[in-house]
């Protein structure tokens, strides 16, 4: 039986969703490719984890453990995943999702309902043969009470809350038939049909331009206030970070490199790598044309992921004989932060 | 939309009249014609026929004419329904035909019908398990099905119908059926010796059907629309049949242009081989017998239905896929 904490959801100070450890790796015919090596992190209710990291380090692959959805041969190893739920009477329990059988009626009770995604590409992640409305009616059908007739009545109303003109018409269009912006908006009002506690956001903006990136943003920011939202923001893009996020979980190979508060993470950034990120942001007041700091060197190949400290054959303050040796331990930095790097200290 | 079906429907008719003039041309291309088959065959039989028959027998049937005479006459006839006369067998073409076409429509649908009820499930399957014992074996069983000729399958089945059971699988009628007239009893007799056919028909076309569904559904599960779908919580089975196995069907509907063609002949192969009285080995015979209306019919009737079944393909492809349908709005 899980522990019973006699709190209200908002108030409680456990975590909405606490991630530990987890690990996803796929076996392939080479080798097995360790997408997600021990990430930890915690979303409070009503706060924005922004993960942040290069394009390959995991970050998808959390995300779909979380929901227990990782697509063969990759299989979830190792972790925890506690998600503070309410009973019938209000009072909030907590379960280790991973306890759950992943087909089983539990988790997909939890699919969709406590936790949504919102997907990166909202062009291939619709199906090009049913309208929109039926995609959304789809999720509240399966979860809630209401019939066809209410259900339709809710999609118009989610689909004009997430911003689409004319929903009461918009709802019977195919996703084709929508522009990149609205088809990502209608994403979001799939994602919010049956009222989730947490919304995981996987690069929900990498596929758009400037402008409707911003207002994708904003829509966001304006969903989570309204509902108390937890979400967590996947992105490769400071600039959304600091826009977006109150805490942060910077992403290396499969594991957390650094957390903590967003300001601290950017006004004192500790590990190398976030270092590295925080200068690959292109800043207004650079001069127009000057090439952008990129980051030195490339990912490794995801059989080849080095000894040590996975960061050090491309980090300038590598510690010979220290970093490409021991792998470091996540360091406390002060108030809900700690960093994974032998320059913090720890014992090799 | 509407004007496109209308656009298609003018083409359709344009290209049924273009085939009627090529397989009246396919008709006559060999060298000769019936009168100089029939001859062949009767000198080979040591009988002989004299020039002045053979003239009289050429205006019988019209053959002293030019070729486009000829064929405004025939089509003149075919467009009320006439197909004329079949010279060797001296019975109208339609009746020639007649029967044999229904056994072949029936023949073929069942055979239809039990070929993607077998292969969809299992390209199903095979796709959903990939790399599973079971799709290794049905994998075996596929490729091993795509090497061997169909004839072959047909052979080695009723061969071992025959040792194993004692049926005879030859032909749709036992021989005191064959000639008789329809009746309760003769149908009773077909009913009991369709199904064997029709499962060696059948057979011939799963093993390759399995591999495309297979094919066809392992990209489609590597979308992301799947992801989407398994997030909103809903049972696998109804996530894999509602939104992949659904896009993997669709290139299907393209396949129904030449299942038509397929319905009226049936294979000519397997049916020669399991001496079937269907439409195909009757094309071959009178190809031979250079019987000019009896194979012009057929070959028109295969011809326009290619046409047709192109043309409901394109029905059913808007009918099934939106993105066809919204781009011709
Ligand atoms: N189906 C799969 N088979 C094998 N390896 C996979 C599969 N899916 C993901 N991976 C590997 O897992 C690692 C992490 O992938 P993931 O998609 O989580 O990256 P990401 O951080 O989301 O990157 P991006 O910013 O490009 O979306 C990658 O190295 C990738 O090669
Ligand atoms: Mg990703």
């Amino acid at each position: 039986m899980p522990p019973i904490l006699m709190v209200d959801l908002m108030t409680t100070s456990q975590p909405l969703l606490s991630v530990k450890n987890l690990k996803t790796y796929f076996a392939l015919d080479d080798g097995v490719v360790k997408a997600v090596d021990g990430v930890s992190f915690d979303i409070h209710a009503g706060r924005t984890l922004g993960i942040v990291g290069e394009s390959g380090c995991g970050k998808s692959i959390t995300a779909r453990t979380i929901l227990g959805i990782v697509d063969r041969p990759g299989r979830i190893e190792g972790g925890e995943i506690w998600l503070t739920r309410q009973a019938e009477d209000g009072t909030p329990y907590q379960t280790d999702l991973l306890t759950l059988p992943l087909e089983g009626s539990e988790m997909r009770a939890i699919r969709g309902k406590e936790i949504a995604l919102v997907f990166q590409e909202p062009m291939a992640s619709f199906s090009h043969y049913y309208t929109v409305g039926n995609q959304i009616m789809e999720s509240i059908l399966l979860h809630t009470a209401l019939g066809e007739e209410g259900a339709r009545q809710r999609a118009i109303d989610l689909l004009g809350m997430v911003g689409v003109p004319k929903p009461e018409r918009r709802i019977d269009d195919y996703p084709f038939q929508l522009s990149g912006g609205l088809r990502q908006r209608v994403m979001i009002a799939m994602a919010l049909a049956c009222d989730p506690h947490v919304l995981i956001a996987d690069e929900p903006t990498t596929a758009l331009d400037v402008t409707t990136q911003a207002q994708v943003l904003n829509l966001l920011q304006t969903i989570q206030k309204e509902r108390a939202l937890s979400v967590i923001l996947i992105t490769h893009d400071m600039g959304v970070i600091a826009e977006m996020a109150d805490d942060v979980v910077v992403m290396y190979l499969g594991r957390a490199v650094e957390r903590g508060p967003v300001d601290a993470i950017f006004y004192d950034p500790k590990h190398p790598y976030t270092k590295a990120l925080l200068r690959s942001i292109p800043s207004i007041t650079a001069k127009p044309r000057t090439k952008l700091a990129t980051l030195e060197g490339s990912i490794p190949h995801p059989f080849a992921r080095p000894k040590g400290c996975p960061f050090h054959p491309r980090c300038a303050e590598a510690i010979k004989g220290v970093c490409d040796r021991y792998e470091p331990v996540p360091i406390a930095q002060g108030e809900g932060r700690d960093v994974s790097c032998f320059l913090y200290g720890g014992q090799p | 939309m509407l004007a496109y079906i209308a656009r298609r429907a003018v083409l359709a008719v344009i290209t049924m009249a273009a085939i009627s003039v090529l397989s009246f041309i396919i008709i006559q291309a060999p060298p000769g014609d019936f009168v100089d088959a029939y001859i062949a065959n009767l000198s080979a039989s040591g009988s002989s026929v004299s020039a002045e028959e053979a003239r009289g027998l050429r205006i019988l049937y019209g053959l002293d004419q030019p070729i486009y005479v000829q064929y405004v006459k025939w089509m003149s006839r075919v467009l009320v329904g006439d197909f004329g006369e079949s010279m060797e067998w001296h019975r109208p073409v339609a009746e020639v035909i007649g029967d044999r076409l229904w056994l072949t429509v029936a023949l073929s649908l069942a055979a239809l019908i039990l070929t993607w009820g077998i292969a969809l499930p299992l390209g199903i399957y095979s796709a959903v398990r990939q790399y599973s014992v079971m799709d290794y074996i049905l994998t075996t069983i596929s490729f091993i099905g795509l090497a061997v000729p169909n004839f072959l399958l047909a052979l080695v089945i009723m061969y071992f119908a025959f040792v194993l059971f004692g049926a005879n699988v030859g032909g749709l009628f036992s021989s005191e059926f064959d000639l008789a007239p329809w009746s309760l009893a003769k149908a009773w007799d077909l009913i009991k010796h369709l199904p064997l056919p029709a499962v060696i028909l059948a057979l011939a076309g799963t093993a390759q059907l399995i591999r495309i569904m297979r094919a066809n559904l392992l990209d489609e599960l590597r979308k992301p629309y799947v992801i989407t779908a398994r997030a909103k919580g809903l049972p696998e089975w109804r996530v894999i049949m509602k939104y992949p196995v659904r896009a993997a069907l669709n290139p299907f509907a393209s396949t129904i242009a030449y299942l038509f063609p397929y319905l009226v002949s049936g294979s000519i192969i397997i049916s020669l081989v399991l001496s079937l009285p269907t439409v195909g080995p009757l094309l071959l015979k009178a190809l031979i017998a250079q019987d000019m209306f009896l194979a012009g019919t057929i070959v028109l009737l295969l011809g326009v239905m290619t046409v047709i079944g192109t043309f409901i393909s394109d029905l059913v492809l808007m009918w099934v896929d939106p993105r066809i349908r919204h781009e011709l709005d």
